[in-house]
């Protein structure tokens, strides 16, 4: 087996210095009976040729986003990332080293989440950030249990246009902890009165900009009224590249900011790895979940990093810890920072704006087919149609004349009648001239 | 002196006492200021199309007018940037890295290919299904690994690391025990556990009663019973266990908590020692994660992504989370909600995260099994017994182990080997990166003082090993021959010298600021 170096000399060489006759005198504390006595009914080992053979097949039954005109978004986006981030982020020294604890040694990382918690910090307009956490979905669930912490109190308030996956993550993860959940319907328009929900016992209000429909909204007033009864204000972001263009959640007056960072540096992977981005203001530092990354100097007084404040954490505080996460989205993380390092300010602006443009661009076009009428006043690359019929047959059709049109409603809604004809649409700077045109195209069939 | 006055023969003379650069740098180290110190606003590093000059804005007054403060770099800055800062890792590529705990395990270029194939790496969770019946059926393929390896029925694939999968566990075990009307309060965890089963036990509602270990490292079977009763809703149990032993009366163990009603989880962190050769699913264990990072080499990352699936028993199946894979004739699709579970019988307890679950971990996971097969899955799991044993055979005349053998793929010492020398666990670690090689995991477990965990994984050779165990055996001796100043002082060779982490945490600087750039300015005129 290619991987494993001994030879059955070494083996036999091995045993000897340690004393036994052969190796299952090592397995003698396992319970006798239990035992494997053959091998696992699996396929035996098999060559570097044959794995990628098979790994082929099954990729190749799968459509790839950049081989079609592609409009998916809700949560996951796809944009383009710079050759360099994935030749950098695949250097040995990054992709092989575990967790920094010997900062003496690691301080490549280290540098690397000091630059990212800055990075963050600055894009969400917050003060802290920590070294991220698994996803969007997950930190938002970690903000409401931190918001708890913070406020000591127990109710938290969800608007119904946030990311229904992340509601429920919210919802699952607050099952045992004797919370309380204010929950909202969704509504592609309009303005949802959350600030006649939040009172003297609210932890938080949870919001997320642009929601999941595209809306973007002016998040003041409800950072008011939250800040008025001494409850947090917890802004989702959950595409990133919106941020290089819309006025940040920390000048809006969040509290606490999470997003999934995926847009940045990483790319669709059906779900995962993704990196959840986790800011917040100073004075919760003590507060937060996960690892962060802190400035000192070693003993010559040369400037260094190491992980810091980890009396929070697991492996110090045990039951009592802010979070039991430990591992988290290092490498997702230095993705992102790489590539946003090559946008730098001007850069993800740009990019900001050419999302934006092709969305309006598209939003236009697609609006102007007969029956479909825009619902999304204000967004930033994603954006809600209402069809003359059910989005989930659309949906089918556009995937049968090779387009990918977006997410019908009813898939992230069940069984909320109001959905079954709204289609959420994503336009990055991948899509271009032709997709759009192709896209009205296949429209106009499908309606006629 | 050739003819051009080139010196030919080699300058032999020891650098002066206290001779420094100009630069800072030494050699092939190089000090790398931040990105905010060496980057600007108005630079990138990547060319984007021209806006077109009919773009309309649809974002009303929400525009940012506020400077964001993120600099940016050309690419051939950038490149330099990151291949300067790796320079200062140390990496399993770069040397053995004995991380206790943590199985750093060689990780397969294969694997790092087949997850960047577009079929896998480009496709979107929300895409219909019928346009990624590949990237569901790797999951079902995966799974069914898992489930042959642990020899139990089900598994949860949607944990995104080790810790979600507890969560993911234990949040199953407390839906069962809700439908059987029985919530219970308690959760067992040996005092020997990793610092996550406490905090999960504490994230699902439980209070956390710690076992104590014997003067063997196992649980104390008497003093667990003793613990016994019908509000003990699970014990937490890692097996192998991080004292590196195999805990021997684990059937017992598990009979015992199955008789008052509770339920065994297990903590798979160790199962690199035992895949292939012993399932869990026959030893009585309800839910166990898997940490595809450690066991099945997709690679650590500098700290995550990781994955951590669960298997599940008949029991706890049922109530696993959304989303999952469905069979049915050939034809895969995914239970995203309530009602597709029900109506597959399932009462999942819940959602853990957005999407589907670590798929590009996946991959890599599936990709190493693969290459492996079901013989070279055992033979991994015997070579890296054999080599923690060897390791301990080899050192334990001179350190002190801290439990009889045979250990499991980890060797645990203790620093009474230490004592009187004024040399510490930490600086035995430090001086260890001086030799060149990853300090092994120390001070922990909690049970032993000065903890040494030492896990080689079955990547090493004999002869790494054999260098290895030399050096040890030399660091030792020096410090019990009083050599203390190589150790206390050490690392002297590395990129850095002692880290003040005391002053990091007592005053946080957790972000560049412009004032401190200003600050260093300062200092360096």
């Amino acid at each position: 087996m290619r991987y494993l170096p001994h030879t059955p000399e070494d083996r036999a060489e091995m045993l000897a210095r340690i004393g036994v006759g052969e190796i299952n005198e090592l397995f003698k504390d396992v319970p006798a009976g239990a035992l494997l006595k053959g091998h696992l009914d699996l396929p035996s080992a098999t060559s570097e040729m044959s794995v990628e053979r098979q790994l082929a097949a099954m990729a190749a039954k799968n459509t790839a986003a950049g081989s079609v005109p592609f409009f998916i978004g809700c949560g996951a986006y796809r944009h383009h990332v710079p050759a360099t981030v994935d030749h950098l982020i695949q250097r040995s020294e990054f992709l092989t080293a575990y967790t920094p604890y010997q900062p003496e040694i690691s301080q490549g990382t280290l540098q690397v989440l000091f630059e990212f918690q800055t990075q963050v910090a600055a894009l969400t307009g917050m003060e802290v950030a920590n070294a991220s956490m698994y996803d969007g979905s997950t930190a938002t669930a970690e903000a409401v249990a931190m918001a708890a912490r913070v406020t000591r109190r127990q109710r938290t308030v969800l608007s119904g246009n946030l990311h229904p996956h992340y509601r429920d993550v919210i919802l699952t993860n607050g099952t045992y902890t004797g919370e309380s959940f204010v929950k909202n319907d969704p509504q592609v328009a309009g303005e949802e009165d959350l600030a006649s929900q939040i009172d003297d016992k609210t932890a938080a209000v949870v919001v997320q900009n642009p929601d999941v429909f595209g809306n973007l909204r002016d998040l003041t007033p409800i950072a008011e009224a939250a800040h008025a009864k001494g409850a947090l204000l917890i802004v989702v972001v959950t595409e990133t590249v919106s941020l290089g263009m819309v006025k940040s959640p920390g000048a809006m007056g969040a509290d606490i900011v999470v997003a999934e960072g995926q847009s940045i540096g990483n790319g669709l992977n059906f779900g995962g790895p993704y990196v959840g981005l986790f800011a917040t203001r100073q004075k919760y530092v003590r507060q937060m979940p996960g690892r962060l990354c802190g400035e000192t100097t070693d003993a010559d007084g040369k400037r260094g990093y190491v992980l810091t404040l980890s009396t929070r954490e697991q492996h110090i505080r045990r039951e009592k810890a802010t979070s039991n996460i430990c591992t988290n989205s290092g490498l997702c993380a230095l993705a992102f920072s790489i590539h946003m390092t090559l946008l730098g300010e001007k850069g993800l602006r740009q990019l900001a704006a050419l999302n934006h443009a092709g969305a309006v661009t598209l939003a236009d076009t697609l609006s102007e087919v007969t029956g479909v009428e825009l619902m999304t006043p204000c967004f930033f690359n994603e954006f809600t149609l209402r069809l003359p019929k059910d989005a989930q047959s659309l949906v089918e059709a556009l995937t049968e004349k090779g387009i990918l049109g977006g997410v019908r409603m009813s898939r992230l809604f069940p069984g909320e009648g109001a959905m079954d004809n709204l289609i959420t649409v994503a336009v990055t700077e991948t899509n271009t001239a032709e997709d759009f045109a192709a896209y009205r195209k296949a429209l106009e069939e499908v309606l006629s | 002196m050739n003819r051009q006055g080139r010196p030919t023969q080699p300058a032999t003379r020891a650098a002066p006492e206290g001779l420094s650069t100009f630069s800072g740098n030494k050699g092939l180290q190089l000090e790398e200021a931040l990105i905010f110190e060496i980057g600007s606003s108005q630079t990138t590093g990547v060319d984007l199309a021209e806006l077109p000059a009919s773009a309309k804005s649809r974002i009303g007054d929400l525009a940012r007018t506020e400077e964001i403060g993120l600099p940016g770099l050309t690419e051939p800055e950038c490149m330099r940037h990151y291949v300067r800062l790796s320079q200062k890792n140390y990496a399993i590529d770069a040397g053995i890295y004995p991380l206790g705990s943590c199985t750093m395990k060689h990780n397969p270029r294969l694997n790092e290919k087949m997850a960047r194939l577009p079929g896998f790496a480009d496709i979107h969770p929300m895409q219909p299904q019928s346009t990624v019946q590949g990237a569901l059926e790797l999951i079902d393929t995966l799974a069914h690994w898992l489930k042959v390896i642990t020899g139990m029925p089900a598994v949860a694939m949607s944990p995104k690391a080790g810790a979600h999968g507890e969560y993911c566990g234990l949040m199953a075990i407390r839906a069962c025990l809700e439908a059987r009307g029985d919530a219970r309060a308690r959760v067992l965890v040996p005092e020997s556990a990793h610092g996550t089963n406490p905090a999960t036990a504490a994230a699902c509602g439980y209070s956390v009663d710690t076992i104590p270990a014997t003067e063997e490292g196992r649980v104390d079977l008497a003093a667990l019973k003793a613990k016994l009763g019908d509000d003990v809703a699970a014990i937490m149990l890692t097996n192998p266990n991080t004292c590196g032993l195999f805990e021997r009366d684990i059937i017992e163990i598990s009979e015992a908590v199955h008789g008052v009603g509770g339920l065994v989880y297990c903590d798979g962190a160790n199962l690199n020692a035992i895949m292939g050769k012993v399932r869990p699913g026959d030893l009585g264990i309800d839910a166990m994660h898997i940490n595809l990072h450690k066991t099945f080499s997709t690679p650590h990352g500098g700290g995550g992504p990781g994955a951590g699936p669960v298997v599940l028993s008949e029991t706890l199946a049922p109530f696993a989370p959304l989303p999952f894979v469905v069979v049915t004739d050939g034809a895969y699709s995914l239970a995203e909600y309530a009602p597709e579970a029900e109506a597959q019988g399932a009462k999942p307890f819940g959602r853990l995260t957005a999407f589907h679950g670590q798929m590009g971990m996946f991959v890599r996971a599936l990709s190493f099994m693969m290459s492996h097969g079901s013989d070279g899955i055992t033979q991994a799991a015997e070579d890296a017994v054999l080599n923690a044993n060897y390791i301990m055979a080899s050192l334990k005349d001179i350190m002190s182990a801290s439990f009889e053998g045979p250990c499991m793929h980890e060797a645990l010492f203790d620093d009474r080997f230490l004592k009187d020398t004024g040399v510490t666990t930490l600086d035995m670690a430090k001086a260890m990166i001086d030799e060149g090689m990853h300090p092994m995991t120390m001070y922990f477990p909690l049970v032993v003082h000065g903890a040494m965990l030492i896990e080689p994984t079955e990547s090493e050779s004999k002869q790494t090993l054999d260098a290895f165990i030399s050096t040890m055996r030399q660091l030792v001796e020096a410090a019990k021959a009083g050599e203390t100043e190589r150790f206390t002082g050490a690392p002297h060779f590395a990129p850095m010298k002692r880290l003040d982490e005391t002053a990091a945490a007592r005053k946080p600087v957790l972000r560049w600021t412009p004032e401190e750039n200003a600050s260093h300015s300062a200092a360096a005129e």
